[in-house]
């Protein structure tokens, strides 16, 4: 079964096109990389799946709850991080145990010392944390990351991709990674798609796109 | 003495009065980022509506909330104006708040005509040492002490507060986690209604008003909450008090028709302040 499933998304701003006829399938439990250049629609993608921007045309469903740990972290700098993680469960805030954080610092414990600090304040990794954090507050079938390893040091992007993983094997968690890093994400993920210019050009397995010469050339900087 | 003391405690209370309005145009634009214009107006449609519901033979208390809650709506309503239309900018939303408030002027001439109308508060004074002090100005006082307690309570302690602070701290990662942004800004129109309103029920019966006072009203209140950027409702209510002990001494000791002046020359003082600690702050940046 398919967490997400897109078909012929088509987005524009004004006259210039994001999407031009993009598809992608996420199936449940799968990890899936979304590569490609800066401007080539990824975030626009991750926009649409999620329903905060509206496709002109095509078609895109979610099953399930997904949750997104955005581009840049994107926390609620004025609130703290216990908030910030509370208000990641908004959209399940009928049931009174959903706001419970404690399950989230039990998976990620090193947010614990950080609960009562602001959320503004804290190093990019801590905050990259954070917005795991609120991301599982959602209780997602699929998590989808926009570009994992932005502006983070090597390790501490090592340690997050480390984290991502177990998720996903010990709660069968789905997740879509956005990334630049196209040897990281390739590393991490089953699948992938390659999007250059609103356009998908490339998908298959890992390995098969790791494989791909072409790929490798633009992408993981020489031929393995 | 006696005049000062007096003076000191009007002042307080008008103050509060701009306090309650600054903290509504607060509560919509840190949400929105809209400078809602017509948040006078608010306070204009209560302090009559309330006057009509007491002549109709209202007790005080329900008339004053029914006021509150009619304000609330038509808060709802601006906002609704304003930024119901999804992509409306801030400053589209800003101009069609000053239309609206342009075009309530005739809704409200219709309704009350055109002279200045006022309603009984509490009556009777206190003598504190030589001087009477209305009893009303510390009706005043202790309300918008609640209200803003509660505020205070309501954004820092509740669900719904925090999510508020949420869409205003970053309104793209409220949508990610599934806040309606929309709709949090009608609430906060609604909101800053029913506290313009609040402050229309106060004042009435210590400064009569008509159609027109939300100038003066908007005024007052635009430059209080510009002391705290817009963002801060504490700062607004230390400008608001200033503001209002300022307007009271000048009315007392000067002329009442300067109030106005003093206002805008606050807020111009006050702006280019702003301007000159973001200037240095840059220029130490750059360093």
């Amino acid at each position: 079964m398919n967490v997400i499933e897109a078909e012929d998304l088509v987005v524009r701003y004004g006259t210039a096109t994001a999407l031009d006829r993009v598809g992608l399938r996420v199936a449940a439990g799968e990890l899936v990389a979304l590569i490609g250049p800066n401007g080539a629609g990824k975030s626009s993608l991750v926009n649409t799946v999620l329903g905060i921007v509206r496709p002109e045309s095509g078609r895109v469903a979610v099953h399930g709850r997904a949750a997104l740990v955005p581009e840049g972290r994107q926390l609620f700098g004025d609130l703290t991080v216990d908030d910030n993680l509370a208000l990641g469960a908004w959209r399940r805030r009928r049931d009174s145990k959903a706001r419970d954080t404690g399950k989230v610092y039990e998976v990620l414990p090193g947010l614990v010392r950080l609960r009562k600090r602001r959320a503004g304040s804290l190093s990019g990794g801590e905050q990259q944390m954070v917005a795991f954090g609120r991301a599982l507050m959602a209780d997602p079938d699929v998590v989808v990351v926009d570009e994992l390893s932005l502006g983070l040091a090597p390790l501490v992007t090592a340690d997050l991709a480390a984290q991502l993983r177990t998720l996903n094997a010990e709660r069968g968690m789905a997740v879509l990674l956005i990334e630049q890093n196209a040897r990281l994400a390739l590393d991490l993920c089953s699948r992938g798609y390659v999007l250059e210019a609103g356009r998908i050009r490339a998908e298959g397995t890992a390995a098969e796109l790791t494989a791909s010469a072409e790929v490798a050339d633009a992408y993981l900087g020489a031929v393995l | 003495m006696s005049d000062f003391l007096q003076y000191l405690v009007a002042g307080l209370a008008v103050g509060c009065g701009f306090a309650l309005l600054a903290s509504g145009l607060v509560a919509v634009h840190r949400v929105t980022h809209v400078v809602n214009f017509a948040q006078g107006m608010f306070a204009v449609v209560a302090g009559l509506t309330a006057g009509s519901l007491l002549s109709a033979g209202l007790p005080h208390g329900a008339a004053e909330l029914l006021a509150v809650l009619v304000a609330g709506a038509v808060g709802l309503l601006v906002g609704l104006i304003a930024t119901g239309k999804p992509g409306t900018s801030a400053q589209s939303a800003l101009i069609v708040t000053l239309g609206v408030g342009f075009v309530a002027y005739a809704v409200e001439i219709m309704i009350w005509g055109d002279n200045p109308r006022s309603h009984p508060g509490l009556r009777g004074s206190v003598q504190i040492a030589d001087a009477y002090v209305q009893k009303q100005s510390f009706l005043v006082i202790g309300v918008t002490a609640v209200v803003f307690t509660l505020l205070g309570l309501f954004f820092t302690r509740t669900y719904l507060g925090k999510a508020f602070t949420a869409c205003a701290s970053n309104p793209y990662a409220a949508r990610a986690v599934g806040i309606d942004v929309t709709r949090m800004g009608l609430i906060a129109f609604a909101l800053g209604g029913m506290l313009g309103g609040a402050a229309g029920v106060l004042l009435t019966p210590l400064l009569p008003i008509s159609y027109n006072s939300d100038v003066l009203l908007i005024t007052s209140g635009f430059a209080a909450a510009i002391l705290g950027g817009l963002t801060r409702p504490g700062l607004a209510l230390v400008g608001a008090l200033i503001l209002g002990v300022a307007e009271s001494m000048v009315a007392g000791y000067l002329d009442a028709s300067y109030q106005t002046v003093v206002a805008l020359l606050l807020m111009l003082a006050i702006m280019i302040w702003q301007a000159s600690q973001r200037t240095s702050l840059t220029e130490e940046a750059a360093r």
